[in-house]
């Protein structure tokens, strides 16, 4: 087993228990700290993919910004208790058996499909994920979604603000 | 690494992001849950372009196919941060209105 094989098997498992304890905790908070450790472990899998640009941008914008976000809006409604109400156990039952029959359709599509066959991701090679590729492709080809997410950006900022604004 | 492990990985990451919608009631809780849905279509993106990549080596050494698949991740991200401060501020709004974050209280429409 190669040092590449352990580490994404580590990452997949870290993700995918972090991604549990953001259901089953209690409290917001403790959610919110567990997700953050789930992006964490995808930027691991995106630098074991040589996807430099996207680990960093993960971190930066994922877990830098928007979780922070969560924690002052949780932290401002004062809800880092427990304040959900017990609910029926026959509805969580039903939540997660369609989750899982979703999953279970998916795998066994994938474990049907020719096409999925004998294919690899490349490892640490390859430089596609380099900032310098990433950006000359962004401004060249993709000039023009750039700037429309600018505009999608302002929009966003003063829908915020106005939203939030008290009456 | 074979590109089955990826997409099992993030259908996993998928369906948990499910279920945590289906199941708790704390709009903020459902709310990371989508985050947690959108990554994980991350994820495999990027996998995928990495599949597409490795493709397109064998015939040209110089290609850079794949860029895409990275170029859209990206895009989501953006268009993540953006839907974040959008969904917050209602978020917040509605606990201003219903002293409350259970999306239960937002049944109001149906009467």
């Amino acid at each position: 087993m190669s040092i590449t094989e352990i580490l994404f098997f580590f990452l997949s498992a870290l993700a995918v228990f972090s991604a549990i304890m953001v259901l089953v905790s209690r409290n917001p908070v403790h959610s919110v700290l567990w997700l953050i450790a789930v992006f964490f472990a995808i930027s691991g899998h995106y630098i074991l993919l040589n996807a430099q640009f996207l680990a960093i941008v993960n971190l930066i914008v994922y877990a830098g910004a928007i979780m922070v976000l969560f924690l002052f809006v949780i932290m401002l409604m004062n809800i880092n208790k427990q304040t959900e109400r017990n609910k029926h156990i026959w509805m969580k039952l039903a939540g997660a058996v369609s989750g899982g029959c979703f999953l279970m359709v998916l795998v066994s599509l994938v474990r049907q499909a020719n096409d999925f066959q004998e294919k690899t991701a490349l490892m640490g090679t390859g430089d596609i994920g380099l900032i310098k590729n990433l950006g000359k492709a962004l401004f060249s080809d993709f000039v023009v979604p750039f700037e429309i997410s600018s505009v999608l950006f302002l929009s966003a900022m003063v829908g915020a603000v106005v939203i939030g604004k008290k009456e | 690494m074979p590109i089955q492990y990826y997409i099992y990985l993030s259908l996993a990451l998928f369906s948990i992001g499910i279920i945590g919608v289906l199941t708790r009631r704390n709009a903020i809780i459902v709310f990371m849950c989508v985050e947690l849905m959108l990554n994980a279509v991350n994820l495999l993106l990027v996998a995928f372009s990495k599949m597409h990549h490795g493709v397109a080596l064998a015939a040209d050494p110089a290609t850079t196919a794949g860029i895409d698949g990275q170029l859209f991740v990206f895009f989501i991200m953006v268009v993540a941060a953006a839907e974040v401060s959008v969904g917050l501020a209602i978020i917040v709004m509605m606990y201003r209105n219903v002293h409350s974050v259970d999306i239960n209280f937002l049944n109001r429409l149906k009467n």
